[in-house]
């Protein structure tokens, strides 16, 4: 596991293949949230701002526990505090610890413009190298779950790395290590998932929860942080997780058939005008034409 | 100095030649204003849209450099686009000489000019670039302030921005394609035009016949 930071799988906007490219699989990693022993306690938070060497950020207080409305380019792990009304009209606290999704298709990558700014690597992990980003923000716009944040100061993107550096040297991440109730879980992606369902069986069998289950999106082709839900059939209870989120339209547009059509037609353009002063040549009016034009009429332009 | 139609460029003497002035200093300047600006951020924006084209990017300073002047020069080219309205409203207003000469464009490609009406100060063709860059940049402007500020607005405007901008840009690239051939290789003497401000008394009537006579008070039989 510790050698799957080193091969890259997918890399944003780079001509030609990927270096990593025929790397030997490689176990994916995944870390596993489960909302229902969670306590809120924000360990995670304290956590990961003290491996990743951020202060703390100033809080913001709407009568709720909630620390700040979203994550921010230094806050990468943000508990979202969501009060539910139950069908029987009793309250529930919905705990979700929200991150970078580690998605294995990342919109975010497929909309950067810069080379290497954003890499999968072979163990799964997306992550943003600093060095090649150019602060365009596009990935904002190719991620369905809002995450990248950019930077004013250094105009870069920032977000979750999964602890890339703690992973590749064998270690879990940050915030799995300081979670007091082992709601959060970190391992190869089928271990995970194999807990994860085995949890929202236990709920639906035992605690009266019968819409538990797993929330890992197909249409991101699953992600690297799955989630236990109490109620898998509404994930936007939790903070806004999107139901069935996707790399989304525009951006698949734009980077399928939009890029093929407008590099056709700009080829195209060129070849067209080149054609033309090829048969046609240009229109040369002489100088000449014109004084004999005027000797004919005596002087008259 | 002339500001379109309204006023007439002076015809300079004989001794000069017979030369007409065409293009005032402000309109010439204006043009490369705008031009460089367009340019700029068409190099750029290439750069941001296909990672085999981001040499473009490295030779103007590297991606983040790039990335921070391409927005700024982008307002350039729409304040530029819009004193270029300002100026060249009048002209620019689509009128039935230039129908008529649309309907004959087919000659003007072919390179058969004697068969083309007689046109004013620009043709249909010119005309059209010109309304494509000016609502191609207001769609360029909107849009590239969605995708600057990007994380102040919700995702289904994040989306359309990006489309728009591409969308509106090939239009453009369209247009700027067929805009630096004409006037660099194939119709001789518009580029001198453009920086110099003037073409010859055979070049205007030639090409621009009604606009030649507007400004020298004579007709012409071609």
């Amino acid at each position: 596991m510790s050698q799957g930071t080193l091969q890259i799988r997918k890399i944003s906007g780079h001509p030609g293949p990927v270096p990593g490219a025929n790397v030997e699989r490689a176990e994916q990693v995944c870390k596993m949230i489960d909302t229902t022993t969670c306590i809120g306690c924000k360990a995670c938070e304290v956590a990961c701002l003290e491996w990743n060497g951020y202060s703390f950020s100033e809080t913001h207080f709407d009568n709720s526990y909630q620390t700040m409305p979203e994550t921010q380019w230094n806050y990468w792990n943000l508990i979202k505090f969501n009060e539910h009304e139950r069908d029987d009209g009793s309250m529930m606290l919905l705990m979700r610890k929200d991150q970078c999704m580690h998605c294995a298709d990342p919109g975010c990558l497929r909309a950067c413009p810069a080379d290497g700014a954003i890499v999968q690597y072979s163990n799964g992990i997306v992550d943003f190298q600093q060095q090649n980003c150019i602060g365009c923000g596009y990935c904002v716009s190719g991620c369905p779950f809002d995450i990248p944040k950019f930077n004013p100061t250094t105009k870069k993107m920032f977000k979750c790395t999964l602890c890339s550096d703690r992973v590749s040297e064998g270690l879990e991440p940050a915030c799995i290590k300081a979670c007091p109730t082992g709601c959060l879980h970190f391992g190869t992606k089928d271990d995970m998932v194999g807990i994860a369902e085995g949890r929202a069986k236990q709920l639906r069998d035992h605690f009266g929860f019968d819409k538990a289950g797993v929330y890992d999106p197909p249409g991101v082709g699953g992600t690297g942080v799955i989630y236990v839900l109490h109620d898998a059939t509404n994930p936007e209870a939790y903070g806004g997780l999107p139901k069935d989120p996707h790399v989304p339209l525009m951006v698949r547009l734009w980077k399928g058939p939009a890029k093929w059509i407008g590099n056709l037609a700009m080829v195209g353009g060129v070849l067209g005008v080149c054609l033309h002063y090829l048969r046609f040549g240009p229109k040369i009016v002489r100088e000449q034409e014109d004084k004999e034009r005027r000797d004919d009429r005596g002087g008259r332009p | 100095m002339s500001t379109g139609q309204t006023i007439s460029p002076t015809l300079t003497t004989e001794s000069r030649g017979g030369r007409i002035l065409r293009y005032t200093f402000s309109e010439r300047l204006n043009h490369w204003i705008t031009g460089f600006a367009y340019t700029y951020c068409l190099a750029t924006g290439l750069a941001f849209w296909s990672p085999y084209l981001f040499w473009m990017a490295t030779i103007v300073g590297g991606g983040p450099t790039a990335r921070f002047w391409h927005p700024w020069l982008g307002l350039i080219y729409v304040a530029g686009s819009i004193w270029m309205l300002k100026m060249w409203l009048p002209d620019m207003t689509i009128t039935d000489a230039d129908r008529a000469w649309q309907k004959s464009v087919k000659y003007y490609v072919e390179n058969q000019d004697d068969k083309l009406p007689a046109i004013g100060r620009f043709n249909w063709g010119q005309k059209i670039f010109f309304w494509v860059m000016f609502w191609g940049g207001i769609l360029l402007l909107f849009s590239g302030l969605g995708l600057w500020f990007v994380e102040s607005i919700p995702a289904w405007l994040r989306h359309l921005s990006i489309v728009v901008h591409v969308v509106a840009a090939l239009a453009t690239i369209g247009g700027f394609i067929i805009h630096i051939y004409m006037g660099t290789a194939m119709v001789r003497g518009g580029f001198t035009s453009i920086v110099r401000g003037e073409v010859s008394t055979e070049w205007a009537r030639h090409h621009h016949r009604l606009w030649y006579e507007k400004v020298t008070g004579q007709k012409s039989d071609r």
